[in-house]
């Protein structure tokens, strides 16, 4: 397993948009889970309606955690999207 | 007449019959069933079905109001696929025997709860999401297509809320408005009809919905919120009139957003905007206005009990500075006394407050005030293009006093280790005749000069604005005030400084062609006015002789 703290950029927060580009993104390695984790909500970043539960704000500390085959590639992928504020 | 108001989400007036939106409702039974992996088939197969549609509604979106605004309809269709969500359902059949309809309509509700509670207005509004992609589900394995809310004439919608599939499938040649019982600005449906330029009104509240009738007429007013049913011929002809107007104003953005201040001949102009608080800015960039030409600092005093801290005013200054990113701001220092009194400042009743202690004079004589202002500014200028400007100047002393208190400032910030930006631009206002006839003599001193012409006015010709008595007398075409613009023209100009007016002459297009030959090289108007300006500036050829 690897794994990755990132901040949250987004001004709006993980809304759908960003969770919806995750997920679809995330879909493409389907043999890997990936978590995102913060003080007090997990969710699952291919489950859209989990994230958007889980009501990421701007500002907020997520733990990327990738496990199963490309975990790295998956996790770069996820820390990626978060760094460029899911290019907004 | 009936006048009702919610929140107006598109700023447009619609005048029309009202068509009531009906959509089919589906009781939903609790069943008990036996099968249970043929419920499940018909959930998988209803579900196939609604991706299938929310695939062309994305399409039709797509084309109607662009990629971003459809990536809604993406979305709605990977909530389709979200395992928790068909975990849930799955697990209700497995479990319960319950029927496919009911089972996702309890997982409808389970999870727009979820959202509904949650401590941000956005993720609530996303409860209204999960309801819709449910409903098409629940209609898709009840009945087969969507029903159409078939119109023949053009017609106000209005409905007690309108999913965003909803919205989107509306035949926009068909509907002049459409106005909600419910929904939050926040909703898809407000972005939705923002983009599809119709004029929406939203939470109406329910006692809307109750008393109005197919066919019967409204006006809707998108900018005030207000739906008027069955108006009567006063406010008919008043929105009439609104509408037109409003019509006319779009048209000239549409037609003048982005295109230069520039005559026939090619002789080109800055058109600035007057604003008085931070607020304004937004309307200074939809008009499309090059930069503020003047920023009344007032507020910043008038809306407080006590003198506004140096934190305060920084903050504003730099909020104006960043909103208008590399465009020039101009911020006129406080321009208190005579007709804009303020408590804490305890200023005596004047005879003639006009004439009185006032603007600079308070200014150069409690300079802690003024010193406050200054290092706000000044902390302000390293996030923009600031310009600072002194009202109510008379004297080449008064001048060398300002500069030396903004040298101060300026030292001072600098041994503190505090930011400000050396390209400062500094300019006086010519609003004294004084002032007007030593312009050979400031000019040297300053980078710009701009023209008052309210106050230029009343000094000139001696004329109180305020009496109306004697509006005949107060002309404000008058040659002499002409003359001394010119003449403050030609003395910036030699000295290498830029003119422009900030009055409300400015605005007035029977003069833009006499300002323009004077040379002036800015206009600053309200922002309403920016797009007007810009028209008449586009019309004039000054090779032409008049």
């Amino acid at each position: 397993m690897v794994s990755k703290t990132v901040e949250v950029k987004n001004v709006q927060g993980i809304h759908m948009r960003p969770a919806g580009m995750l997920v679809a993104e995330m879909k493409k390695f389907p043999g890997c889970t990936v978590m995102l984790n913060t003080a007090d909500k997990k969710a699952k970043a291919t489950a859209v309606m989990q994230i958007m539960a889980a009501g990421i704000k701007c500002g907020t500390q997520v733990e990327i955690t990738a496990d199963g085959e490309n975990e790295q590639a998956a996790l770069d992928k996820a820390v990626e999207l978060f760094e460029s504020g899911f290019g907004e | 007449m009936r006048i009702y108001t919610g929140k107006g989400v598109y700023g447009a007036i619609a005048i029309g019959k009202i068509s009531i939106f009906s959509r089919q409702q589906i009781a939903i039974t609790k069943l008990h069933i036996e099968d249970i992996d043929a419920e499940k088939a018909r959930v998988q197969a209803a579900k196939e079905k609604s991706i299938a549609q929310l695939q062309e509604i994305y399409e039709k979106a797509l084309k109607d109001v662009g990629e971003a605004n459809a990536q809604i309809f993406e979305i709605h269709m990977m909530m389709l696929e979200d395992d928790d969500y068909n975990d849930s359902i799955s697990d209700m059949i497995e479990s319960k025997h319950v029927n496919a309809e009911y089972a996702v309509s309890v997982t409808a509700e389970n999870f727009s709860e979820m959202f509904a509670s949650m401590d941000d207005s956005y993720m609530q509004a996303r409860a209204a999401d999960v309801k819709d992609i449910s409903n098409r589900i629940i209609r898709n394995l009840s009945m087969d297509a969507e029903s159409e809310n078939a119109m023949s004439d053009k017609m106000i919608v209005c409905a007690d809320d309108l999913s965003p599939s909803e919205t989107i499938l509306l035949d926009k040649d068909k509907v002049y408005a459409f106005v909600t019982a419910y929904g939050s600005s926040n909703s898809h449906t407000a972005i939705l009809a923002r983009n599809m330029n119709i004029p929406a009104v939203i939470g109406v509240g329910e006692a809307f919905l109750n008393k109005i009738k197919n066919g019967i007429t409204a006006i809707v007013d998108g900018y005030t919120g207000e739906i008027f049913v069955d108006p009567d011929n006063e406010t008919l002809e008043r929105l009439e009139k609104k509408q037109a107007e409003d019509i006319q104003k779009k048209k000239l953005l549409l037609d003048l957003k982005g295109k230069e201040n520039i005559t026939l001949d090619g002789t080109k102009i800055n058109i600035y905007a007057n604003i008085g608080g931070v607020d304004d800015v937004k309307s200074v960039l939809e008009n499309d206005a090059g930069g503020i030409g003047l920023f009344r600092s007032e507020f910043l005093y008038l809306e407080n009990s006590s003198y506004p801290t140096e934190e305060e005013q920084f903050n504003a200054y730099k909020k104006v500075l960043e909103s208008m990113g590399n465009k020039k701001v101009i911020i006129r220092t406080l321009d208190i006394g005579a007709d804009k009194q303020v408590d804490y400042f305890e200023l005596d009743k004047e005879q003639n407050p006009a004439l009185g202690y006032r603007a600079i004079r308070i200014c150069l004589t409690r300079p802690e005030i003024f010193k406050t202002q200054l290092r706000a500014l000044y902390r302000a200028s390293a996030y923009g293009k600031l310009g600072i400007m002194f009202p109510m100047i008379t004297s080449v002393s008064e001048l060398i006093q300002i500069k030396e208190i903004c040298d101060i400032v300026k030292t001072e910030l600098s041994s503190d280790g505090i930011a400000y930006s050396e390209d400062v631009e500094l300019g006086i206002m010519i609003e004294t005749p004084a002032a007007a006839i030593i312009s050979d003599r400031l000019a040297p001193m300053v980078d710009f000069f701009s023209v008052g012409t309210n106050d230029l006015t009343q000094y000139t010709l001696a004329c109180d604005r305020q009496n109306s008595k004697i509006e005949s007398f107060c002309d404000t075409h008058h040659e002499a005030i002409l003359r001394l613009i010119e003449m403050s023209a030609q003395n910036a100009h030699k000295n290498g400084a830029w003119i422009g007016i900030c009055g409300e002459l400015a605005a007035d297009t029977t003069l833009t062609e006499t300002f323009l030959r004077m040379g002036i090289d800015e206009l600053s108007v309200s922002p309403g006015f920016v797009l007007k300006v810009r028209d008449k500036v586009r019309s004039i050829d000054l090779s032409k002789k008049d």
